[in-house]
């Protein structure tokens, strides 16, 4: 081996190409490098643009103005808080009416039509959802209405322009998302477990809480993130649906009126920057409790 | 399949039906408020408008200058779906086919647009575009749109990709095709199912984007979703009804190019991002 090593690499030795293709660099990997320009260019520059930009405060002083600033204004921290107030209450309430839709849905054997209308409010977006329920909602809406005739209530309920309005319209369009996931990952678990341990004798709630839900689990932490994050950063609803000045400013808000209304992309790349930081120590919490829970093959071996 | 017939699972049954049934109708009802809507003449406080007209669409297409609204976000469309299938395909082809150093690191950059929301990202890189002149122009808004849409491209096609089995390439090569040719007579005809999914995807994914195109939109180039926005927005200064015109007429599009996609796609893909894998 040794003399193998010695013998005139020069001479001998395969080309550079040869060596490259041989790591896996040929003509057909550089087909990647386009695309990958192209995210260098206008995804990690403007991110490290932000961050550093964020700490070059518009208005002069050290480099931590802005953080300091964000978090000594409570009309700039508060915002935190109402984002969270909004976006954990509805992704769970998304989460735990998916599970057990899910499970039903899964025995069903024409989906398809469910889905389609299920798909109707992600592929029509926030806005249009955010301007259908302003009527739909409103005091004169159909939905006051209804619960009037019914006599449920005596008088309209106020749905719009406060948190109630941005949460429903977090739900029409969070939930359909969050149930197409979870069906999914239902419908990707063997149901030859849950049939051995029906032969077994467990009961329905046995058979979900013992054999679904921990094969369930990583893929739920999965869920949980993924609608979390769309919840977290909620605009257009927050604006048109609720009370942007109040209880729904959450912080795309802040981050938006701080670039382009004050026209200070100095403190706008921070709150985004803190917007970004918040989420991902969510989506890190959640996702490294997912190591507590059963991880490993769902689809059952035979045996 | 198992079958429960306790009459408390039957109940439990019915709950879940009479919650799908409850949100399904609250859907429709609200989709159904804003079509009502755009043909009332008079509404107020009944269940049904005073009478029906259909001025609303003629004023709503001047007031707002549709025309000019739909012209550039067909054209935004026709761009980012034309771009970001170019960038997509060739760079999943390479993904798929070759192992690389550092492809993890590749594919977590890739990942990262999809999984950080746009408004985080949206604020830089509009700062960004602002200071390089691009933004409130057609191509900055092409550019802030392309950003989650050709990530999305690769992981659709990846899986894609995969599944063709190299032989036939190597087949091609050893009678002699050049890349050239081998892309155009035996890889696109395998992929082309693949490819217009993942394009149909993105197409319709693009008219809802809100965000991206609101940060970096001028007076010139918007498209429709943002000037639907700004005219709720300033809801007061024109007529509910012609509001709710241009909604349904953005309604339309949309949905036009979803029952198109859905001839194609499971609705499914529109959420999840990779193929799934069948169910048993």
């Amino acid at each position: 081996m040794d003399t193998l090593a010695h013998a005139s690499p020069v001479e001998h030795g395969p080309s550079l190409g040869q060596r490259l293709a041989a790591r896996g660099f040929d003509a057909v990997t550089l087909l990647v490098v386009p695309a990958a320009i192209f995210s260098l260019l206008l995804f990690v520059y403007p991110f490290a643009f932000g961050f550093v930009l964020s700490f070059e405060p518009k208005a002069g002083g050290d480099w931590l103005a802005n953080y300091r600033r964000f978090f000594s204004d409570a009309f700039l921290y508060d915002t935190i808080a109402n984002t969270l107030w909004l976006a954990i209450p509805v992704t769970l309430v998304n989460l735990l009416l998916a599970i057990p839709i899910a499970f039903r849905v899964r025995l069903m054997r024409n989906q398809r039509l469910l889905t389609t209308i299920l798909v109707l409010p992600i592929t029509l977006g926030t806005v249009l959802v955010a301007e259908g329920l302003l009527n739909y909602l409103g005091p004169q809406g159909w939905f006051n209405r209804t619960l009037m005739t019914f006599g449920l209530i005596s008088q309209p309920l106020k749905l719009v322009h406060n948190y109630w309005g941005v949460f429903a319209s977090l739900v029409i369009t969070g939930f359909p998302f969050t149930f197409l996931l979870t069906l999914s990952y239902v419908t990707g678990i063997d149901p030859a477990l849950e049939q051995a341990a029906a032969t077994l004798g467990a009961s329905a709630w046995q058979r979900f809480r013992h054999v679904y839900l921990p094969l369930l689990m990583p893929g739920l932490a999965i869920t949980f993130c993924l609608s979390f994050v769309q919840a977290f950063s909620v605009f257009p609803s927050a604006v048109l649906l609720g009370e942007p000045a109040g209880s729904t400013r959450v912080i795309s808000i802040a981050a938006a009126q701080a670039a382009f209304e004050e026209y200070d992309y100095s403190m706008g790349s921070a709150i985004a920057m803190i917007m970004g930081f918040v989420q991902l120590a969510i989506v890190v919490a959640v996702l490294a409790s997912r190591g507590l829970f059963y991880r490993g093959p769902a689809s059952g071996a035979k045996g | 399949m198992i079958r429960d017939t306790t009459i408390g699972a039957k109940l439990w049954a019915a709950a879940v039906w009479a919650t799908i049934g409850f949100f399904v109708l609250n859907l429709i009802a609200m989709i159904a408020t804003v079509v009502t809507s755009s043909f009332a003449t008079r509404w107020l406080g009944t269940w049904l408008p005073a009478g029906w007209t259909t001025r609303w669409y003629t004023s709503a297409w001047s007031e707002f200058q549709l025309w000019d609204v739909l012209v550039v976000t067909f054209q935004v469309i026709a761009a980012v779906v034309f771009i970001s299938g170019a960038l997509g395909v060739t760079a999943a082809y390479a993904l798929a086919r070759r192992d690389f150093p550092g492809k993890r690191l590749l594919v977590l950059l890739f990942l990262l647009p999809l999984l950080i929301p746009p408004m985080t990202f949206g604020i830089p890189l509009a700062t960004v575009l602002y200071q390089t002149g691009l933004a409130g122009t057609f191509w900055g808004v092409v550019a802030a749109n392309l950003v989650p849409t050709v990530p999305f491209v690769i992981l659709v096609m990846i899986p894609f990709i995969e599944q063709i089995d190299p032989k036939v390439e190597a087949a091609a090569r050893v009678f002699g095709a050049n890349t050239f040719k081998l892309f155009i007579y035996v890889l696109l005809p395998l992929l082309l199912p693949g490819i217009l999914a993942a394009l149909l995807l993105v197409l319709v994914r693009t008219i809802a984007t809100f965000e991206l195109t609101f940060l970096v939109a001028g007076p010139t180039s918007q498209t429709l979703v943002v000037a639907l926005y700004y005219a709720v927005f300033a809801a007061g200064v024109r007529a509910v009804q012609s509001i709710d015109a241009m909604a349904v007429i953005y309604m339309v599009t949309t949905l036009v190019w979803l029952i198109i996609a859905l001839r194609f796609v499971n609705p499914t893909q529109i959420v999840t991002r990779a193929k799934q894998q069948p169910a048993h």
